[in-house]
Order: C-alpha cells, then sequence, then structure tokens
C-alpha cells in the first residue's frame, strides 16, 4: 500500500499557556512511500517523526492537509478504521496477557464480518507468531521475556491483523546493543517477507541507514531530504545532514573561496570552479582525508587510535569549528607518531560546501 | 470535541452526584447552619442570623470540658505514640528472625473494631464490687493501690484512654515507620560502616533525616486524627461521655445533633466549624515547622 | 597488634551485639504482649462460664473448664445474627458502588481529556482535606429529611464516596504507558472496553487494596450508623455491641458480651490473615484510621 501525505501540518497549542504562539510540530509535509518500502523517518529528538507516525496511525488528527492510503483518503478516518499496525519503543505489551493473548487482542475487537473464527484466529496468531519466531513461546507473560522477545511480541501482535501499514516508533531503542542489531536484521527479513509498507522511526543514523530502502531526515517539523540511505549520505542538500549522518560525525571547518580556491585557514585546501567566492562552511568526511607528505592540509597531530581494519587520526586544525577532527585511513598506511604534524590531501567527493547564511549545499567541480 | 467533553463528564457523573450531594453542599450548609440563631428542627423556623451559636457554644461548660480533653488526649498521644513507633520501627529493622510475625502481631490493632476491643479494655481496667480487674491485680502485686479506670479519678480515665488511644494508632504508624526505614538505600549504612561511624551516629545522622519526611507526615495526620478522637471514648466509657466527664469536641458535636441532649444542629455546626478552625492552625503550624526544618 | 588482644576485643563486640540484641527482642515482646493480651482475655473471658467469671475475686488467667455456652447466649439474647447481616449487607453494598464510582471517575481523571479536568481534579483534592465530622451534620439532616432514617438506604448514601481512593486509583492507572492505550486505538478497542480489559486487570492489586481497606472501614464504621439508625434492625455490628453495652446483658454478663465482641472480632481478623500483606501494602501507601 503507497502512502501519500500532502501538506501535512501538525500545530499543538504552547504548553506554557502564557504563550500564544502554537508549536509547529510537522510543517507541510508532501511526500509518497512507495508500497512494499521500508522507510526510515529520522532526525534528532524533538524533531517531528513521532508526531508524523501518530497523524499516519490517525491517532492524532492533522490540522492541515491529506493522507492518502493508496488511493483513499484516509484522513479523517478513526485509529481502528485505517489498518495500521503499531510497535513501540517500551513494546507495550499487556502485561496481564500472555504472548497468545496479546496477539489474539487485536483480532478479537474485530467486528461484524470481519471477526474471524475463534479457530481462524489461533491460526492467524500461530502464523504471526512463526513469522516473528516466538511461536514456542505462547503461554509466557511479558515479564518472563528479555527484551528482544518482547519486541517480536508486539511486532507479531501489530501483523496479526495483517495491517496495509506497519508503524514501528523507535522499536529498537531499548534494546542492548548486541540485540539491537539482531532485531534490526529481523524486522528486515519480517518486512521482506511480508512486503507490508513500513514505516520506521528512529534518531539513530545508523540504524535508518542500514535498514531502510528510503530515508527520510527531518529537522523542527521540516523534511530536509529523502532519498535513498546512500544517496542522502554522498549528497546531503544541506549542512544539517550532513552533520546528521556518519559515524564518526563530518567535520566541518570555516573555510573561504578566493581566486577559485578554498581555504581552510592559512592552507589552500583545493581547486575548484563554479563555486561563488567568498565565506563558505567546509565539510569533510572522515574518511575524505589521505595521507600525503605533501598535501595541502596541515594539522597539528594529536593522537592516533588503531582499530584493527582503519586508523583513526586525531588532529587540530585553526580551521575546525571543533575542537579536533577525526580521520580515517587506512590501517596500512603507517602515522609517524613523533612527528607533531600531519599533512592530508582530501577526496573531492567527500569534501562539502555550503553557504555560510542558508547552510545550502554549494555545488562546485574540483580542478 | 464535544462529543467526548460529554462522554468524559459520563464517567465522572456519579462521583460528581455522591461528592455533590453528601460532600460539597453539606460543606455550604453546615456553615449557614452555624450562623442561623434559633434553628427549630419541627417547624424548620429561624429566629435571626448571628453569630450566638457560637458564643452559646463557647460559653458550654461541657464544650470547654470536651476541648480541655481532647487537647490533652492529643498533647500525650502524638508525641508518645510517634515516638514509641520510632523505636518499635527501629528495633524491628534490626532483627532478621520473627520479623514477619512481630509485623503481622503489631498490625492486629487496625483491624478490629475499636468498639468491641474498646470493651476487653474497659474490664481489664474497670474496678467493679466482684473484682478489681487484671490491671489492677498488677497494680497490687507491685504493691500499688486499686483505682477504678473507669468510673474513678479523672486522672485514671485519662489515663487509659491515652493508654486506648496509642495502642489504636501504632499499627498504622509502625508499619508506616518500618517501610520508611526499610526503604532508606543501604549503600548509606554500609558506607557509614566502613568510615567506622558509630550506631547511634547512624541513626542520628543518616537514619533519622532520611525518613524525617515521614515522620512529620505521621505527626501532622496524628495531630488531625487525636482532635477527632471520639470512638475509642464511647467503646471505653460509653456513650454518655458528658457524664463521665471524658467528653471530646467530636463527641460533643454528635451529642448536640442527636443523643440525649440532642437536636441542635446549629450548636453541631458551630462546634464543628470551631474544631475545624483548631485543626487548621494547628496544621498549618505543623507544616510550617515541617518545611522550616527540611531546610 | 598483639594477636590475643585482638581476639578479646572480638570477643567483647560479639557478646555486646549480643546483649543487645536480646534487649532488642525483649523490648519487642513485650510490646508484642501488650497487643495480644486484649485479645487473649477476650477469648479467654469468653470461654469462662457466667458463675466461674464472677466468682473469681482474682481473675485466672486460664480456665480449666471452657464453655460455649457464651455464645449461645450472645446469640439468643440479641439478634446478633441481625447485626451481622446488616453489616454485611452494608459492606457489601457501599464497597461494590464505591468500585463502581472510584473506577469511573480515577479512568475520566487518567485517562481521557476533557475541558475543566484540571479544576475538577483540583476541586477533588482540595475535597480530601475536608473532615468527615464537618459534612456529617448535614448529612444528618439530609437522610432525615428524606425520610431515609433507618434504612440500607440512608446508611449506604453517605458512606460510599472516597476521594482518597479516586486519588489513588487515578495515580495507578496513569502509570500504565501512554503506549498501550495508542495500541489499543489502532486496534479498534473503545475507551470502555479498554478500561475493562486493560486497565482494571493491570491495576487489580490497587483495586484489591482499596477494597479491603474499604471493608475494614464499613465494617468497623460507628459514628454514621450511630446517628442515622435508632431501629434494631438496622443496627450494624459496632452499634449493636454498643447497644448490648449500654442496656443489654453486657451491664452484668460479661462473659456473654466477651463471647459478641469475638463473633464481631473475628471476620476482619481472619480477613487480614489471608490478606495480610495487601493490607499493609495498601496500608502504608496512605490508609489511616477513621
Amino acid at each position: 500500500m503507497k502512502v501519500k501525505l500532502e501538506h501535512l501540518t501538525k500545530r499543538f497549542p504552547n504548553r506554557n499557556r502564557k504563550i500564544k504562539a502554537e508549536v509547529v510540530a510537522v510543517d507541510d509535509f508532501n511526500f509518497e512511500i512507495p508500497d512494499g518500502r521500508l522507510v526510515g523517518l529520522l532526525g534528532p529528538s524533538g524533531c517531528g517523526k513521532s508526531t508524523t507516525l501518530n497523524l499516519i496511525s490517525g491517532l492524532e488528527k492533522p490540522t492541515e492537509g491529506k493522507i492518502f492510503f493508496g488511493d483513499e483518503d484516509v484522513t479523517n478516518l478513526p485509529p481502528e478504521n485505517r489498518g495500521v499496525g503499531l510497535v513501540f519503543q517500551n513494546y507495550a505489551l499487556y502485561p496481564h496477557l500472555t504472548v497468545l493473548q496479546n496477539i489474539l487482542f487485536p483480532l478479537q475487537n474485530l467486528k461484524g464480518e470481519a471477526r474471524p473464527t475463534k479457530a481462524q484466529m489461533l491460526e492467524k496468531a500461530a502464523e504471526a507468531a512463526k513469522l516473528v519466531q516466538i511461536d514456542e513461546l505462547m503461554d509466557r507473560r511479558p515479564s518472563e521475556l528479555s527484551g528482544g522477545q518482547q519486541q517480536r511480541v508486539a511486532i507479531a501482535r501489530a501483523l496479526v491483523k495483517t495491517p496495509r501499514i506497519l508503524l514501528l516508533d523507535e522499536p529498537l531503542s531499548n534494546l542492548d546493543a548486541r540485540l539491537r542489531l539482531q532485531t534490526r536484521e529481523e524486522i528486515r527479513r519480517i518486512q521482506r517477507e511480508t512486503g507490508v509498507t513500513t514505516i520506521f522511526v528512529t534518531h539513530d543514523q545508523e540504524e535508518a541507514m542500514s535498514i531502510s530502502d528510503l530515508i527520510v531526515v527531518m529537522k523542527n517539523g521540516v523534511i530536509q531530504q529523502t532519498g535513498k540511505p546512500q544517496e542522502v549520505y554522498d549528497e546531503p542538500v544541506n549542512l544539517f545532514v550532513a552533520t546528521f549522518l556518519g559515524t564518526p560525525p563530518i567535520n566541518v571547518f570555516e573555510g573561504k573561496i578566493s581566486g577559485g580556491r578554498l581555504y581552510i585557514g592559512e592552507d589552500a585546501v583545493m581547486n575548484m570552479d563554479g563555486a561563488p567566492e567568498g565565506e563558505v562552511w567546509a565539510a569533510i568526511r572522515p574518511e575524505g582525508f589521505v595521507l600525503s607528505e605533501n598535501g595541502p592540509f596541515n594539522c597539528a597531530l594529536r593522537r592516533v587510535e588503531v582499530m584493527g581494519r582503519d586508523t583513526s587520526v586525531v588532529a587540530a586544525h585553526p580551521g575546525s569549528t571543533a575542537e579536533q577532527l577525526r580521520a580515517i585511513i587506512s590501517a596500512e598506511n603507517r602515522v609517524d607518531t613523533s612527528s607533531e604534524r600531519v599533512r592530508f590531501a582530501i577526496k573531492p567527493n567527500k569534501l562539502f560546501i555550503f553557504d555560510r547564511e542558508t547552510e545550502e549545499r554549494i555545488p562546485f567541480r574540483a580542478l | 470535541m464535544k462529543q467526548s467533553n460529554f462522554k468524559a463528564w459520563l464517567y465522572l457523573l456519579p462521583a460528581v452526584l455522591f461528592l455533590g450531594v453528601f460532600m460539597v453542599y453539606p460543606l455550604v450548609e453546615v456553615v449557614i447552619y452555624s450562623f442561623e440563631e434559633g434553628y427549630n428542627s419541627a417547624s424548620q423556623t429561624v429566629f435571626g442570623v448571628g453569630g450566638y451559636n457560637y458564643s452559646y457554644v463557647l460559653h458550654d461548660p461541657y464544650f470547654l470540658q470536651a476541648v480541655r480533653n481532647t487537647f490533652i488526649i492529643v498533647i500525650i498521644t502524638v508525641p508518645v505514640s510517634t515516638g514509641l513507633a520510632l523505636l518499635i520501627s527501629v528495633g524491628l529493622s534490626s532483627v532478621k528472625p520473627l520479623r514477619e510475625l512481630y509485623q503481622t502481631v503489631y498490625f492486629l490493632p487496625y483491624v478490629t473494631n475499636t468498639l468491641a476491643v474498646g470493651l476487653v479494655f474497659m474490664i481489664l481496667f474497670k474496678k467493679t464490687a466482684y473484682t478489681d480487674g487484671m490491671v489492677n491485680l498488677l497494680i497490687n502485686f507491685f504493691g500499688g493501690e486499686s483505682v477504678d479506670f473507669i468510673e474513678g479519678p479523672y486522672w485514671a480515665k485519662m489515663f487509659v484512654m491515652c493508654f486506648y488511644t496509642v495502642w489504636v494508632v501504632l499499627p498504622f504508624k509502625i508499619l508506616v515507620l518500618t517501610s520508611a526505614l526499610a526503604s532508606v538505600d543501604r549503600t548509606y549504612y554500609n558506607a557509614a560502616r566502613v568510615d567506622g561511624t558509630s550506631k547511634l551516629r547512624i541513626f542520628t545522622r543518616i537514619t533519622l533525616p532520611m525518613i524525617s519526611p515521614m515522620i512529620f507526615y505521621l505527626i501532622i495526620t496524628g495531630f488531625i486524627g487525636a482532635f477527632k478522637a471520639y470512638s475509642d471514648e464511647v467503646a471505653l466509657f460509653g456513650v454518655n461521655l458528658n457524664a463521665a466527664g471524658m467528653n471530646t469536641i467530636v463527641g460533643y458535636v454528635y451529642d448536640m445533633l442527636y443523643g440525649n441532649g440532642g437536636g441542635y444542629p446549629s450548636f453541631a455546626s458551630a462546634a464543628a466549624l470551631i474544631l475545624f478552625a483548631i485543626v487548621l492552625t494547628i496544621t498549618c503550624i505543623n507544616l510550617l515547622v515541617s518545611r522550616k526544618s527540611a531546610r | 597488634m598483639d594477636k590475643s588482644m585482638s581476639h578479646d576485643r572480638i570477643e567483647r563486640t560479639l557478646r555486646r551485639r549480643r546483649v543487645g540484641k536480646a534487649a532488642v527482642y525483649v523490648f519487642l515482646s513485650l510490646w508484642a504482649l501488650i497487643v495480644l493480651f486484649p485479645f487473649y482475655w477476650m477469648v479467654l473471658s469468653s470461654v469462662k462460664s457466667y458463675s466461674a467469671y464472677n466468682g473469681e475475686y482474682i481473675p485466672s488467667f486460664f480456665t480449666l473448664a471452657p464453655t460455649l455456652e457464651n455464645y449461645a447466649e450472645a446469640f439468643s439474647a440479641v439478634p446478633l445474627m441481625r447485626y451481622f447481616t446488616n453489616t454485611l449487607i452494608f459492606t457489601i453494598a457501599t464497597t461494590a458502588m464505591m468500585l463502581a464510582v472510584t473506577v469511573l471517575a480515577a479512568f475520566a481523571f487518567s485517562r481521557l481529556s476533557f475541558r475543566g479536568k484540571n479544576l475538577a481534579f483540583t476541586v477533588f483534592l482540595s475535597l480530601m482535606m475536608i473532615p468527615n465530622e464537618l459534612v456529617i451534620i448535614t448529612n444528618f439532616v439530609t437522610i432525615t429529611d428524606w425520610q431515609l432514617r433507618n434504612s440500607f438506604l440512608g446508611l449506604i448514601l453517605p458512606s460510599v464516596t472516597s476521594v482518597f481512593y479516586i486519588y489513588l486509583l487515578k495515580e495507578n492507572f496513569e502509570q500504565i504507558p501512554d503506549e498501550l492505550y495508542k495500541a489499543a486505538k489502532v486496534d479498534g478497542t473503545s475507551d470502555f472496553k479498554y478500561l475493562v480489559k486493560v486497565m482494571i486487570p493491570i491495576c487489580r492489586p490497587t483495586i484489591i487494596t482499596i477494597t479491603i481497606l474499604k471493608v475494614i472501614e464499613c465494617w468497623n464504621s460507628y459514628v454514621w450508623p450511630r446517628l442515622i439508625t435508632d431501629d434494631e434492625a438496622y443496627y450494624l455490628v459496632s452499634n449493636g455491641i454498643q447497644a448490648i453495652r449500654e442496656s443489654g446483658f453486657g451491664r452484668e454478663n460479661i462473659p456473654a458480651m466477651m463471647a459478641a465482641v469475638v463473633v464481631i472480632s473475628v471476620p476482619l481478623i481472619v480477613l487480614f490473615l489471608i490478606f495480610r500483606k495487601k493490607i499493609m501494602d495498601g496500608v502504608s501507601r496512605g490508609g489511616t484510621k477513621g
């Protein structure tokens, strides 16, 4: 099922009643989610991603705009008639019911013709449980399960009534690192097997990048950029997206373009074409640095962290906006740790420049 | 939105009805009653409006006796019961075997009908023609003179009164204090033990400050409860408390309302409002003190 | 340090600790004795025969000839059974109504959003501070005006609401995570069904607690029933026992009176022994006597 959001806007009255101005949680969203895809809604906390999810599920009503599932306008439909499945960060399992009863719960709410017989319900529940591989835990209570198992039950409960859309709200945040990785793959597998259109909300960019077909990066209720994860990573449209994606984070410098050259501090880093003269933000991905004895980028060497496959060089540069910068180079390159300076060349496709004021990306051609 | 408002109020309706009829309305009425002079319950007529009811109550020797009794009960039982509860709770939390058993036993008075058990206290303390009673037996054993605690001298009656009140209120206090003590983080004790702090110092410097909010809570509720003393008195001395000289303010209110001298809701209202004023003042003072010492 | 000396010191601390422990146990046992003794005395006196009891100038601490005749006397001389059934009816009806009212109100306050909620809740909270003594006067007049004196309705109606229990349950309801409600909403559960199927089962411990507390309160209630009933047919146990003492056989037949006292006390003590944990938890969470 395709999902289309048209001019979707949600405004809340301010919590502090004395302030009349409203809080805009979601601001004029226009976006289409293709059928059967897994979309990651990504952004820092408070960016409006959970509100977007609540609008799609129908738990909240939009102030303006429309929501379509396929060709059907569901904007005014109550949540129970939308056919969505919802999974929460804290699992939200009913603690007094067993796993089986939890999974059966949504089916028992169906009325009239849509209501399956008892046998059908049990069959469906067993199917859903099998899909998420918890069929051996059916008689346990939520408190007797691990976090990962609880989240599987929650997914089974969301899937049992074969929803049109599956919505996952930070489903991995309560799990520890190892389980998170495991469950992440599990979600991907389940989504592939069922082919249900899935929207996945997270603040963890790595998580979103690793399993999504498409990601939507949000900030302050506004969509910043949408696209395939790799595309967004390679071609960020503004400084926010560039800094939000990637670990370790991108290094940001105060730069200046003068005479067709990009200067960072005193160093003339790159000759370029197509960028207007003036002050800019220059951002370099950690993997964009290449050790080079005569490289143009001259830094003070702080320390070298060897991490097996890669080596992380921590250095300082006067143009940097942060205290230190981090470069990731292949471990085969030896860094002379006795030296106080280190010089790099920069890979042109790992360097982005942004307008100082608007922070929008400025395209250029390296020469 | 409109519809959900309506539905919510529907859920609230029973509570609002009950509270409105039996709490809010009475509250307004009681103030009105207290200023209506010469109310006649048979003809439902009033002479006028004024402060006469208050003045009558304040000059009624029975009321003054009741106030005196109530204050004595409050002043004796609140500190005694709180202190005793603290001692017992500390003792309880310092032992391991049998603790549950003791806790269960100590809680028993809470679940018993005070009227019924009061009668047992009465026969324990009472001196009759046939027997001096259990307690006097004990007093005689230690070489004392028998006293009739139920119909004898004032101080003796007051003693039984306070003793029974403490017996009745202790379970709640012990329970609250033991759970407060149990909730003090053990790491504080361990840290203090490692530093070689003495037991007494641990108690005064760590335990007491940590549970002091609960102690204040007990003192405040203790004051309020003791000011409302009534059923325990009835249990020991019978319904005619005025004759026994052991009436309390609440007892006076009920007597005025209904009972041998009853039929005067105006006087009862005035007395109840005076009691409320006293309790409110004392509670405010308590809160101020606890706030101050919390700093 | 010299080895034997340190050994000596350890010995001394150990001994001191043992003495301290013993003192604590003596103290605790003493209070336990004071608590238990009236109960013992009440049972003991109730099984002494009338003549034996009155014949003892110095009361004896045990009896060799226990008898149940006092119990028979207690049940036949006054309508003790009647008091019992009255109290049972009163307790069950009041508690059931209290539960319905409390659950609905707590649900509205914790789960629903509506205009005037904050104001309404503040009013509710402030009602918690109103002492019963203040409103009982008007209630007495109201019930009298409604011609409900000496009736179960008159006994029950003013005893139903407890603001504190609404508050307690509301707090408990609010601890149920929002997500559960959202999940139920998405699955098409109505508000009422969510209350019955999810909230009540989850908060069952609290509901049981307030039920037990209310039962204790009802069983022991004395003041209101005394004001509103003067017909023996509507006496509750507290009033019954008081009547026995004032005008019945209590004046002379103390063993029979003690038998009545035992009979009245037993149900609650049994209830307590069964639900000991729940009752003590509930009370420590904020029940006060009276």
